[in-house]
């Protein structure tokens, strides 16, 4: 059975859990390899994680050379592996990072490229949602080998236990791939919250909310859930750029999303209009958000929103 | 200094957007415009030039499309680019990310030629297909840094540094021109077309460059050499119509409680 790569999205060892969602994806194409590029220490590590997850193997690749620069040597990885194990394809977390090394990866190799996609099946057909998520695609890779990056909560991981052998690789970075320089690098501080992307629920708060975010964090803690904005209340710097959902912000799928002071703009469905189930609150009953929802309240969120999180305390006891 | 700013021709996303019966995006049938998040690329392009008053900076807005994109050029124009330069030509429709670097790398490259490029600037994404690849593979095929996804842009001499807000991180990222510069929505809001910039628009230089003007053979791009296929594009159905409850005298907390009970989410 040919391999299937996989570039392990990780911080420190840890391993994301989209990382695992390729795994899974990965095992219905083939044998599925995880590519490690950090510390060998943390790749041995991870490496049993990334094993019960379904990696057979696990390229470990020092990253002393890759390090500090963006996106390029880690594309040089990636396509001496290619070169080197034939893969029956790669597949990588669609972020930032993970799109500019499939891009790169696609040129090197001569290969076609699909991103985003939302599920892989076993023939490598894969399914995205395009134009704001009013359209479903299906599409394949014709040429090369077929590169994919697939949007976080595509699947299900699936603990599986393979074996997670690990092979040290030493790759060659060219001069020319360390041109662009990571001259500074600030963590991102951790909100206390569940993942954005991740979550099973989200509450957001838009324009609408004023710049008070207090009754919208107040209903997300209540109910375990993220806190996401609209650009509006990015741009109007009462919540950070991390936050937002939508077209230039995050996409997100979760089981219940609450849209609060949002008027439904098309960017910001494109984030949030394949959730299961949207409520919203929004004092204009002609908002646009209305035709996307499971169930709606016009109202003013300043007093719907605090009177509901003490219903939901109350029956959570 | 020399700019190129890479400028895509989309359907309006506020209209009604559809597919072709190949499965090819409909670029002719429906309003198009300048994708709005290159208009950021065309903005910190200007502010650019205007901060580096003193040096000679020509900016050129570079599209790939069909004859109708020439509108996205001329905005670029209108918001203030000094040159247009169109690349049409039959045999790139239905091109894949693959064909529309190499096409957007040869018409840099001869821009290049006549005068040396410092910096190709991109937009984060264009808003129909939203793949972000792009300046990437631009960086590739040119052997140019990238410096991509900047929400706040310097420049001083021939060093550009970006911030680059990821995931996990907010990175300063740096390099020397001439290189891949993309920039996110962050950047700050574009300009619109004055007056006098729609009147000068008219006069300003633009080319309309075809394949072979470039050095592509027609074989290398188009639908039928893609190196990915569409199979299927199907609408989402229309989500159905749930209930509404007006909040009155404070039941609209009840309410909507009742029904996230319903639905076990508390
Ligand atoms: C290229 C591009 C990319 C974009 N990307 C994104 C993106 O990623 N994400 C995104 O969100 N937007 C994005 N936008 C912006 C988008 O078009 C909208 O401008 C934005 O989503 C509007 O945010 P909003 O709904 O919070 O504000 P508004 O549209 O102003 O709506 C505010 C709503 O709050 C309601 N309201 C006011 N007061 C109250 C109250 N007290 N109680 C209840 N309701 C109240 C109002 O009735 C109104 O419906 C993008 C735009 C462009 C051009
Ligand atoms: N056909 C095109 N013509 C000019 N520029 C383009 C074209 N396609 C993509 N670009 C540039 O590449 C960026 C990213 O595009 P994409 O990778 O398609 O999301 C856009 O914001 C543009 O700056």
């Amino acid at each position: 059975m040919s391999e299937v790569l996989v570039l392990v999205d990780h911080v420190d060892g840890a391993v994301s859990k989209p990382t695992l969602e390729l795994l899974t994806l990965a095992g219905r194409l083939g044998e599925p390899s995880a590519v490690f590029i950090g510390p060998s220490g943390q790749g041995a590590e991870a490496a049993k994680k990334l094993g019960e997850y379904g990696a057979a193997k696990v390229y470990v690749v020092d990253d002393t050379e890759v390090k500090g620069y963006l996106v390029a040597p880690k594309a040089e990885v990636l396509a001496q592996l290619v070169e080197k194990t034939s893969p029956a394809g790669v597949l990588l977390v669609s972020s930032y990072e993970g799109k500019e090394i499939a891009g790169r990866l696609a040129i090197k190799t001569g290969s076609g490229l699909i991103t985003d996609a939302v599920d892989v099946a076993d023939d490598g057909t894969t399914t995205q949602a395009v134009f704001a998520g009013n359209y479903t695609v299906q599409a394949k890779v014709t040429h090369g080998t077929p590169i994919v990056t697939v949007k976080p909560n595509s699947a299900a991981p699936e603990a599986v236990g393979a074996a997670g052998a690990v092979e040290e690789f030493a790759a060659t970075i060219s001069d020319s791939a360390k041109k662009a320089q990571i001259v500074a690098s600030q963590p991102r501080q951790a909100s206390g919250r569940p993942e954005l992307t991740e979550a099973a629920i989200v509450v957001s708060g838009g324009r609408g909310t004023g710049g008070d975010f207090a009754p919208v964090e107040g209903l997300a803690d209540a109910l375990g859930a993220a806190v996401g904005a609209s650009r509006a209340a990015v741009d109007s710097g009462w919540m950070p750029h991390s936050f937002q959902v939508g077209q230039t912000g995050k996409t997100v799928s979760p089981q219940l999303y609450v849209a609060n002071g949002i008027s439904g703009a098309i960017q910001h469905r494109a984030g949030m209009q394949t959730s299961k189930t949207i409520v919203a609150v929004n004092k204009d009953e002609e908002a646009p958000i209305f035709e996307l929802v499971d169930f709606g309240v016009v109202g003013d969120l300043h007093a719907v929103l605090p009177a509901l999180t003490e219903k939901v305390k109350e029956r959570k006891g | 200094m020399n700019i190129v700013v890479c400028v895509k021709y989309v359907p309006d996303a506020t209209a009604d957007r559809q597919f072709e019966s190949d499965n090819t995006v409909d670029r002719v049938g429906v309003d198009g415009l300048l994708s709005e998040l290159d208009e950021y690329a065309v903005e910190q392009a200007l502010q650019i030039k205007e901060k580096r008053s003193d040096e000679d900076i020509t900016i050129t807005a570079l599209c790939v499309g069909p004859e109708k994109a020439v509108d996205a050029v001329r905005k670029a124009l209108q918001m203030g680019a000094d040159k247009g330069v169109h690349v049409s030509d039959d045999a790139i429709a239905g091109s894949d990310y693959g064909a529309t670097s190499l096409v957007l790398a040869k018409a840099v490259q001869k821009i290049d030629a006549e005068e040396k490029v410092d910096l190709v600037m991109c937009g984060m994404a264009s808003t129909d297909g939203s793949g972000s690849v792009v300046p990437a593979m631009l960086a590739e095929r040119l052997d140019y840094p990238q410096v991509t996804f900047g929400s706040k842009i310097e420049t001083q001499g021939d060093q550009v540094r970006i911030q680059r807000d990821g995931d996990v991180a907010t990175e300063i990222i740096g390099g020397s021109m001439p290189l891949v510069l993309s920039v996110t929505d962050q950047t700050g809001e574009a300009r619109y077309p004055s007056f006098k910039g729609i009147m000068a628009a008219k006069k300003k230089p633009m080319e309309t460059w075809s394949l072979a003007d470039i050095g592509v053979d027609a074989g290398e791009v188009g639908l039928s050499v893609a190196w990915t296929t569409v199979e299927a594009a199907t609408a989402r159905p229309p989500r159905e119509a749930g209930e509404v409850h007006t909040d009155e005298d404070g039941s609209g907390a009840g309410a909507l409680a009742d029904f996230l009970a319903s639905k076990k989410f508390i």
